[in-house]
């Protein structure tokens, strides 16, 4: 283990304090070899070296308090690598051309055929070069500012630098040139079976080794390579080869059963899954459901729609949802927001995505002011935009961006269900079907017309009262239908 | 065997030490052949009362009170068994068989191998190993390792009341000498017993609680200790730790083991032996072996401290493996940071 950490000395000692270092960084120590002294409000004590190595780091400085447990060195064995848990941007971005081209021939596939922009040709290995770039850049490297001064992160965690020979700080790599790549026998299988090319991935295990959860997103997002045929459909040359693959591709199956058929992903379904996998790895979603009684609604839609002579105007149940959620989120504007890298932005305009499925996929088109839009012309809009995208025929001005999504199954009889958040977005907001209920008013049986609406939240947007509010005050307009007439 | 059950279908509840004694009070009842040897287990009721009773049942011919001499009596039961009885020899404990081994290793486990198969051994010899009650460094061996070093022996430990039953049956059954390592710290633990004939096999590991994240495996009093501490890290770190409990030395389950780690792709192997050749040391060569591919960490290993069994309460904690030290462990194969 090469963190050295805070000991416990006692059951009632909680932090010590770093007294003075007896060992500098880069100096060689020995196991048992003392490196520095500790105060705790007993006693001062030496810690020693617990395997023999290089300080590499003195992450606590002198007359520092650490709490117990706390890391307060790095000791390295002899060819141990510590580095941070994400590599540099610029390692990142730009794979060697050699990683490039091994990547491209384990797609079988010759390198011009990776040009093509247009249709899945680049396939599963940009994109998982392609993914590679988000899990670099959480953490952005002080790479260019050569810092002699050990860095200690705030959290507790630690980011650790490698030291040249000559003590000079060097910029974080993955690995010196020509050092063995070290990842689990697990990973290195995976690694073959899904076509990942591990040069790019940074490992979070001892002395840099890959472990499972360091591939996990690229599992997830891309297809296994040797599966995959990657041909895209509007590609006619290449088809017959891939109609062709297949077969070799399929995974044993038990004895006597029929082996399972790889389905080809079209671009919607990849870029659905995609979004959807990182969405739900990383996004800390919740969940607050209400109850709306609809009765209300459905008496103001009959009566709206019966005086209005032209079909594009007639206003269905989504608008109104719509407009209550636009309206909603002028009152509660942080709801209206993204997170976007590691902050929170706000955004003036409230455009807010009708989830539209279509052939393989979806897609949510928005309705820019939808806040500020009456409901016919809601009702308009919303037409137009969910037909042009079951026909293929939206803009990408007109899904790319919004700032709230509505998704809606109502038509399906459903109860009631829950949205994945479409990133950056804070929230989406998940409507079931209007059931006909027995429902207890003034102490009689009645019938009444009910929905269940469920809102996803990110939680480092946004907490559960707000939320609650936010629903309440939907629900608010939703049960007084005229509200969204007025405002 | 109406009493107990009363007929409502419930399984009775016993001691590990009662289930272990009706195994062999009701296989004296069904086969003549076997007779019980031991130091104090006839008038005296046997040290730790698992014979107790069964002279005034049995009488003085089946229920033999030996002297203090255990390569004598280990060398009159291999006898007896060459001939067509069905001894069970009693250690006091396990540490007294030293005094045997040469009977047990040299004749026991090689006459069935020297005679071409003309002569069998079916021989138990049982007894409390381990320790864990203060008995000091002479009197707290774990001899799993030891034992199951040698071929022609068969080498078991069961954990539970309802698994000592059931392997002191197929024991007592088996043509081969059979180590029969009991928990001794767990006489007193209680669980189901079915009644009547039930046989466990050999061979045949158990998964005494399932989970994805990480293989725990043991044996004897261990499996507690690691049923314990996978209730609180599922509670406490979300961790789903599956628990294998071994039972059987020799012949040794390699599959389920195999088959586990394929799962979760970490494993913790937890003995109260010392680790060097022993048996963490053979579950750990078998899955690089079998699971290389599959592994995300390297094996690892808890084990006894590496020093002679202290008698001091707080040292003797300390020697043998701890929830803590184990934790530990499942963290590192876990890569989250100790």
């Amino acid at each position: 283990m090469p963190t050295v950490i805070m000991p416990k000395m006692g059951d009632a000692m909680e932090e010590g304090t770093l007294l003075k270092w007896l060992k500098n960084t880069g100096d060689t120590v020995a196991q048992g070899e003392p490196i520095a002294e500790i105060e705790t409000d007993k006693v001062t004590l030496e810690i020693e070296a617990e395997a023999d190595g290089t300080l590499t780091e003195q992450i606590a400085s002198e007359g520092e308090s650490v709490p117990v447990g706390k890391p307060i060195a790095l000791i390295l064995g002899e060819g141990e690598t510590a580095e941070s848990p994400r590599a540099t941007q610029e390692v990142e971005a730009q794979p060697t051309e050699e990683s490039a081209a091994r990547a491209t021939e384990q797609a079988g596939q010759e390198p011009a055929a990776a040009a093509p922009t247009r249709g899945d040709a680049d396939g599963a290995v940009v994109d998982a070069l392609r993914q590679a770039e988000p899990a670099a850049q959480p953490a952005p490297q002080p790479a260019a500012q050569p810092a002699p001064q050990p860095v200690a992160a705030t959290n507790g965690q630690t980011v650790v630098r490698t030291s040249g020979a000559n003590g000079q700080a060097s910029a974080p790599a993955s690995r010196a040139p020509g050092e063995r790549l070290r990842a689990s026998p697990l990973v290195k299988r995976l690694a073959a079976e899904h076509g990942i090319d591990l040069q790019n991935v940074t490992g979070s295990g001892p002395g840099g080794r890959i472990v499972k959860d360091d591939i996990t997103p690229f599992l997830t997002g891309a297809a296994p390579m040797s599966t995959a045929p990657a041909a895209p459909v509007d590609a006619p040359a290449s088809a017959p080869a891939a109609a062709a693959q297949p077969a070799v591709a399929v995974p044993a199956t038990a004895a006597g059963r029929p082996a399972g058929v790889p389905r080809e992903m079209s671009r919607i379904r990849r870029t659905t899954g995609r979004r959807m996998s990182e969405s739900k790895q990383v996004v800390p979603h919740f969940y607050v459901t209400s109850e709306i009684d609809m009765a209300a609604a459905v008496a103001f839609r009959e009566q709206v729609n019966a005086q209005v002579e032209d079909e594009a105007t007639k206003v269905s149940f989504n608008d109104l949802i719509v407009k209550a959620a636009a309206l909603g989120l002028r009152e509660f504007p942080s709801l209206n927001a993204s997170f976007e890298g590691d902050q929170i932005v706000d955004h003036p305009n409230v455009d807010v995505n009708i989830a539209v499925a279509i052939e393989g996929g979806l897609i949510a088109p928005f309705v820019p002011d939808a806040d500020q839009k009456s409901l016919g012309t809601i009702a308009r809009m919303a037409k137009d935009l969910i037909g042009r995208a079951r026909n293929g025929g939206l803009t990408p001005e007109e899904f790319q961006g919004g700032t709230f999504t509505v998704s809606n199954l109502g038509m399906f009889d459903v109860e009631e269900f829950i949205a994945i958040i479409n990133p950056p977005q804070a929230a989406i907001l998940a409507v079931g079907s209007i059931k006909e209920l027995p429902v207890v008013t003034d102490g009689k049986v009645t019938i009444g017309r009910r929905m269940n609406i469920t809102l996803s939240a990110d939680h480092r947007v946004t907490d559960g009262v707000e939320v609650a509010r936010f629903l309440q005050r939907v629900k608010g307009y939703l049960q007084n239908p005229m509200l969204l007439a007025l405002s | 065997m109406a009493d107990g059950s009363g007929g409502n279908g419930r399984v009775p509840v016993m001691s590990y030490r009662e289930a272990l004694k009706a195994a062999m009070a009701d296989e004296m009842e069904r086969d003549e052949a076997v007779v019980l040897l031991g130091e104090d287990i006839g008038v005296y009721g046997g040290t730790h009362l698992i014979t107790d009773g069964l002279l005034d049942r049995f009488g003085p011919k089946r229920v033999i009170d030996t002297p203090i001499a255990e390569g004598g009596f280990t060398g009159a039961a291999i006898g007896m068994a060459m001939m067509g009885m069905r001894p069970i020899v009693e250690m006091m404990t396990w540490n007294f068989s030293f005094l045997a081994a040469d009977q047990i290793i040299q004749n026991a486990a090689k006459l069935r191998y020297f005679s071409g198969g003309q002569v069998t051994v079916p021989l138990v010899i049982r007894g409390p190993n381990g320790g864990g009650v203060q008995l000091s460094a002479q009197h707290t061996h774990s001899l799993e390792g030891f034992y199951g070093h040698f071929p022609g022996l068969k080498v078991v430990s069961p954990a539970t009341p309802h698994d000592v039953k059931g392997m002191m049956l197929t024991a007592i059954r088996d043509p081969n000498p059979v180590i029969f390592l009991e928990a001794g710290a767990l006489y007193g633990t209680k669980g189901e017993v079915p009644e009547g004939d039930y046989t466990v096999p050999f061979g045949e590991a158990r998964i005494a609680r399932e989970g994805t994240d990480v293989t725990l495996i043991a044996y004897g009093r261990q499996v507690n200790l690691l049923l314990r501490l996978a209730d609180k890290l599922a509670a406490d770190e979300d961790v789903s730790a599956e628990v294998i409990d071994l039972r059987s030395i020799r012949p040794f389950d390699e599959r389920t083991i195999v088959a586990s780690v394929r799962k979760t792709h970490r494993a913790v192997v937890v003995q109260e032996q010392w680790r060097w050749f022993s048996v963490a040391s053979e579950v750990a060569a078998l899955i690089q072996e079998q699971a290389f591919d599959d592994l995300d960490a390297p094996v690892e290993r808890v084990s006894g401290a590496e020093v002679p069994a202290p008698y001091a309460r707080n040292l003797e904690l300390a020697a043998f493996p701890s929830e803590q030290q184990i934790a530990d462990a499942v963290r590192r194969v876990l890569y989250r940071g100790v």
